[in-house]
């Protein structure tokens, strides 16, 4: 950015921005004020309570549901971030024919509608014969986080001095030492950071849980529709503000490790 | 090419590693985007559930058609109406979108590096956040009663309830609220490789901020604004919880209509031909965005 900044001379873009970040942000701050509430009708603001925190972490049904939930996101993550991994090692190497093609198949959860793959993974469950619960859920969490956990570890290992190995290979490592002490350490944060995100993104699914999820594997997210459904109250406030604190604690977590040393 | 290290290995290493993530996509996306179609062609259940032997383009015409007591087709345009709602919607929810998008891109390029970097984080949060939460915040500010509805009395603008929750309006800025960073972010990854010297010579061969605007900063910004639309009109379209939370049944959107065909409709066929419609139409705007945009930065003009 070379000269005077030029945006003096764009009347508006300061207060549309401005106005945007007031948009993104409102809704969230609303909502977490209003969890403190402790008015029983839930948009009235009377005193600042905890009470509904504590209703919603007495709720049987609640801490059910966020088992599920963080069983899914646990085992879909662990899985996802493995092949997201050894794909990303596979890519990084020289190019080869039909590398677009396997790169637009890792990509295929981010761009395919959610509500269409929903539906697919539905009806091919309901054909191969397994029955819909906390397995179905898992397999359909595991697709959509490979990509998620798969960019970060790419980006990573494309930022990497590919002098580094070679050094460890004219320091007579074998591949596996190179790999092991030198691509490894390099990678974690990478790792950690795409498993992270792949953790949330479980966590806060809903469409594609909602279609595969059965009666019995009931997620967190899927619950709160179904609270959200009969009404606003107070508790959804609260387990919602808990939704919202959790996923931004692991996305600013995952920041910090995916800017470790680079 | 970083992975030097395992230059001397052979071809079927990089398969075995890539392998099993292209493997497990397959069978549980591609096969099931298949089947699904397949399934679209298929005679309804009578519970739910699809006869398998059964083929038939039934799910296609009921799109358009119904049929009579007397077996005579009869034209049907509620779920054209609905697709075409849908599409005017998304399309809407682009435009507010951009209009807001660019600017904040904008101003977001024009800043101190470092600062920027924490608008970019502070832009994608929210993305990461439960999108079923962020749109029940919503409810919470539109309802009547609300804090905008409350607001808005307080300040004596209305006398009576706002009443915009559960109408299409609330439906758009539901949409744009969830989509707004993929407008933002790709918009401004071009912008942020902008030469601004380019402006300020513009500037100075006497342009105003219109025809800079027009023929210096749009042009280079497109490839951006094209990858933020296509981004914020796809899953515009294909929403569910959005239209489900804040929208009444007078604006009911594809992605319900879908739900319903595996929920009370019990109509699976015909729930697996909108979806391939669906998947059709956004597929379309992806090879549209491919064909127009993906060119290598040097090859743009």
């Amino acid at each position: 950015m070379g000269g005077g900044n030029p945006l003096w001379r764009f009347v508006g873009v300061r207060p549309t921005a401005l106005f945007f970040f007031v948009y993104l942000y409102l809704p969230i701050i609303v909502l977490l004020v209003l969890s403190f509430n402790e008015n029983r009708t839930a948009t009235i603001w009377t005193t600042f309570s905890t009470q509904w925190y504590a209703v919603v972490l007495d709720n049987d049904n609640i801490m059910r549901a966020a088992r599920n939930s963080v069983i899914v996101a646990t085992s879909a993550t662990i899985i996802a971030t493995i092949l997201a991994t050894l794909a990303a090692l596979g890519m990084a190497r020289a190019r080869f024919r039909g590398q677009d093609a396997i790169s637009a198949t890792i990509a295929m959860p981010l761009v395919v509608p959610e509500i269409v793959t929903a539906v697919a993974t539905l009806l091919f469950f309901v054909l191969i014969g397994l029955k819909l619960g906390l397995l179905t859920v898992f397999l359909a969490h595991t697709v959509f986080c490979i990509p998620f956990a798969y960019l970060p570890i790419r980006a990573r290992l494309e930022g990497m001095d590919p002098a580094l190995p070679e050094a460890a290979a004219d320091l007579y490592a074998n591949e596996w030492q190179a790999f092991r002490r030198v691509i490894l350490p390099l990678l974690w944060p990478g790792v950690a950071s795409g498993a992270m995100l792949a953790f949330i993104i479980s966590l806060d699914d809903f469409v594609i849980t909602y279609f595969v999820a059965g009666a019995g594997a009931t997620t967190l997210p899927v619950y709160i529709f179904g609270m959200i459904r009969i009404g606003i109250t107070p508790e959804v406030n609260a387990i919602s503000a808990l939704m919202l604190l959790v996923s931004i604690l692991f996305v600013s977590l995952s920041y910090l490790v995916g800017r470790l040393r680079r | 090419m970083p992975m030097g290290w395992f230059r001397r290995s052979k071809t079927h290493r990089q398969m075995a590693l890539i392998g099993p993530a292209v493997l497990f996509l397959a069978v549980l996306m591609l096969i099931p985007i298949v089947l699904m179609g397949y399934v679209s062609f298929l005679e309804r259940g009578e519970f739910g559930g699809v006869r398998w032997s059964d083929h038939t383009v039934d799910a296609y015409v009921a799109f358009l058609f119904e049929r009579d007591f007397d077996g005579s087709l009869q034209l049907n345009t509620d779920y054209l109406q609905i697709f075409l709602r849908s599409f005017w919607l998304s399309i809407g929810t682009t435009v507010l979108t951009l209009l807001v998008g660019f600017p904040t891109a904008f101003y977001m390029a024009l800043q101190p590096p470092r600062y920027r970097n924490l608008l970019i984080f502070l832009v994608t949060i929210p993305f990461w956040t439960n999108l079923l939460v962020r749109n029940y915040a919503w409810i919470l500010l539109l309802r009547n009663g609300g804090l905008i509805d409350s607001a808005l009395a307080w300040l004596g603008l209305t006398d009576a309830p706002i009443s915009v929750l559960y109408t299409p309006f609330a439906v758009a800025i539901g949409l744009s609220y969830s989509y707004l960073p993929f407008m933002v972010l790709p918009i401004y990854a071009s912008l942020e490789k902008l030469d601004f010297r380019l402006v300020e010579a513009a500037f100075d061969l006497g342009a105003d901020r219109r025809r800079a605007l027009a023929r210096v900063i749009i042009p280079l910004a497109a490839p951006g604004i094209a990858a933020g639309c296509i981004l914020v009109f796809i899953p515009s379209l294909g929403a569910y919880v959005t239209p489900e939370l804040l929208g009444g049944g007078k604006s009911l959107m594809i992605g319900s209509l879908i739900q319903n065909q595996f929920g009370a409709a019990r109509n699976w066929p015909f729930g697996a031909a909108l979806a391939f419609a669906l998947l059709g139409i956004v597929l379309l705007a992806i090879v549209i965005y491919l064909l127009r945009f993906r060119r290598s930065p040097g090859e743009m003009t």
